[in-house]
């Protein structure tokens, strides 16, 4: 048998690629996990809509502002710097990413008349025609200027009003301002801010 | 840079033993802590999850509890089981569980997965799934003893919880962790968590009245990277079938402590082998070529 150089070495590179294989290479394995999806997107930091704690929320959106990124919201989570939640959300604050991203919102006026079993799309004017001629009957019907005492009260009696969770601070003020105005005293407009 | 977002792997699927990098490196070793007796189930985990993760949504199964499906699912890794325990005196206990992976520290799924690479061991703890490298197999759904990894039959691949790897490699808590409004849920090292869960057991056994009041963190997987403080640590099956003392099946753990090695010292001696033959025989003498038949006419030539 001939063992030359040539075969030595040979069979080092041979074994040593062997040894490889079987898993002895020594350096450390660093494995990748998905990257983290918030990394660089822009933090708005926005107080959640549902309910009256108001607790402090993050939102993630696409870019960094500049002028050609079209910001578009990424994620949404707890504000830890906010003192009233500390970074913690309930579930449908949780969820608010989908107050924004979801296709099922509601897009635009329904209806739902007396009698009648499904929600039926109108527009907005008819909408607002519709609320403001059923404001006025209603008020005209119900308003009373004096109690039996004799008191001037000037109310409504026969309209309620509920805001929406989602409702802005602006909205409420116009809200409570104008139902103050028709005298009515079943006002609720969810805004604890 | 997208490589930032690495966490060193110490153990490492269809790889034999010890993996490259073990005890390479110091890191701290994370752990969840479920409190389940401040827990009220309100479901804040759960949509944290599938909000961060982007999850995609579909319908739920009504199984007349409270519970949002029966079992965790693909496309839904983290779920509060809620459980109604009747004590032998009659009286009713309502039990809310976040079911989610445990994050063994000697996970089943990984000692049963052959695909390399598919399952990872980080040396923060936090066990991981590679789709990419999954196969498929399904092995690692019949090896977990907690009933976690889920297989997708659309991808033809098994997710499951991630502990947010992604979150805490960049050194944020998970999801879950965050979004916890009561506080039950808690997120740090594993000694910390150790020492609040046990610190709150002993609150319950001694002003509560919780006599049996403890920690699970089964030491029969190596203790786990997701820790409860139970009302009752005796019998952790009443929260919805948290094993007492789970258990990796053995087919799962010795195939590749023992098969795999000595098939590996029979393929090198193999080698060997071929290499000996190589050095005594010389190269492989090339062949006379066979006559070529003369049909190529009308073509390339």
């Amino acid at each position: 048998m001939e063992f030359s150089r040539r075969n030595f070495l040979k069979g080092t590179v041979l074994g040593g690629t062997a040894f490889s294989a079987l898993g002895f290479d020594l350096a450390p394995v660093y494995a990748q996990t998905s990257s983290l999806k918030i990394s660089r997107a822009s933090e708005t930091r926005s107080t959640c809509p549902y309910c009256a704690v108001s607790c402090g929320v993050i939102i993630y959106t696409i870019g960094d502002k500049a002028k050609n990124a079209i910001p578009q919201v990424l994620h949404v989570e707890g504000d830890p710097d906010h003192p009233i939640n500390r970074g913690t959300l309930c579930p449908k604050g949780s969820s608010l990413e989908q107050d924004i991203l979801n296709d099922r919102r509601l897009l635009k006026p329904q209806v739902r008349r007396p009698g009648a079993t499904d929600w039926e799309d109108i527009s907005w004017d008819q909408a607002y025609e519709e609320i403001a001629q059923k404001v006025k009957k209603t008020r005209d019907d119900t308003f009373i200027e004096q109690d039996a005492n004799g008191k001037t009260v000037n109310r409504c009696e026969g309209m309620a009003f509920t805001g929406g969770c989602t409702d802005t601070n602006e909205f409420n003020y116009l809200a409570v301002k104008s139902m103050r105005s028709l005298g009515v005293c079943y006002l609720e407009n969810q805004a604890r801010v | 840079m997208a490589d930032r977002k690495t966490l060193q792997a110490v153990m490492i699927s269809g790889h034999t033993n010890p993996s490259p990098g073990f005890a390479m490196q110091r890191d701290l070793e994370v752990c969840k802590l479920v409190d389940t007796t401040t827990c009220i189930g309100c479901k804040a985990c759960e949509v944290a999850c599938v909000e961060w993760n982007d999850l995609p949504f579909t319908p739920t199964t009504f199984d007349n509890t409270y519970q949002t499906m029966p079992e965790t699912g693909y496309h839904f890794w983290n779920l509060i089981k809620f459980n109604e325990h009747q004590n032998p005196d009659g009286t009713i206990q309502w039990l809310m569980r976040k079911d989610q992976c445990m994050h063994c520290a000697d996970p089943g799924c990984l000692h049963a997965c052959p695909a390399d690479g598919a399952i990872v061991k980080y040396a923060n703890g936090i066990v991981d799934f590679n789709q990419e490298n999954c196969i498929g197999c399904g092995f690692c759904v019949s090896g977990c003893p907690f009933n976690i990894p889920r297989f997708n039959p659309s991808t033809k691949r098994v997710y499951k919880c991630t502990l947010c790897s992604d979150r805490v490699g960049e050194g944020l808590e998970p999801a879950c962790i965050k979004a916890c409004p009561t506080g039950c849920l808690k997120f740090g090292t594993k000694d910390d968590m150790k020492f609040i869960a046990e610190e709150r057991a002993k609150q319950l056994r001694d002003n509560f009245g919780w006599q049996n009041a403890g920690v699970y963190d089964p030491q029969s997987v190596g203790g786990t990277h997701v820790i409860y403080v139970l009302h009752d640590a005796t019998d952790p099956e009443r929260y919805g079938n948290l094993p007492k003392d789970p258990q990796i099946p053995w087919s799962y753990t010795w195939w590749k402590w023992l098969f795999k090695p000595v098939l590996g010292t029979f393929a090198l001696f193999g080698l060997l082998g071929v290499l000996a033959h190589h050095v005594t025989h010389g190269p492989r003498v090339p062949q006379p070529e066979p006559p070529k038949k003369d049909d190529n006419i009308g073509g390339a030539y």
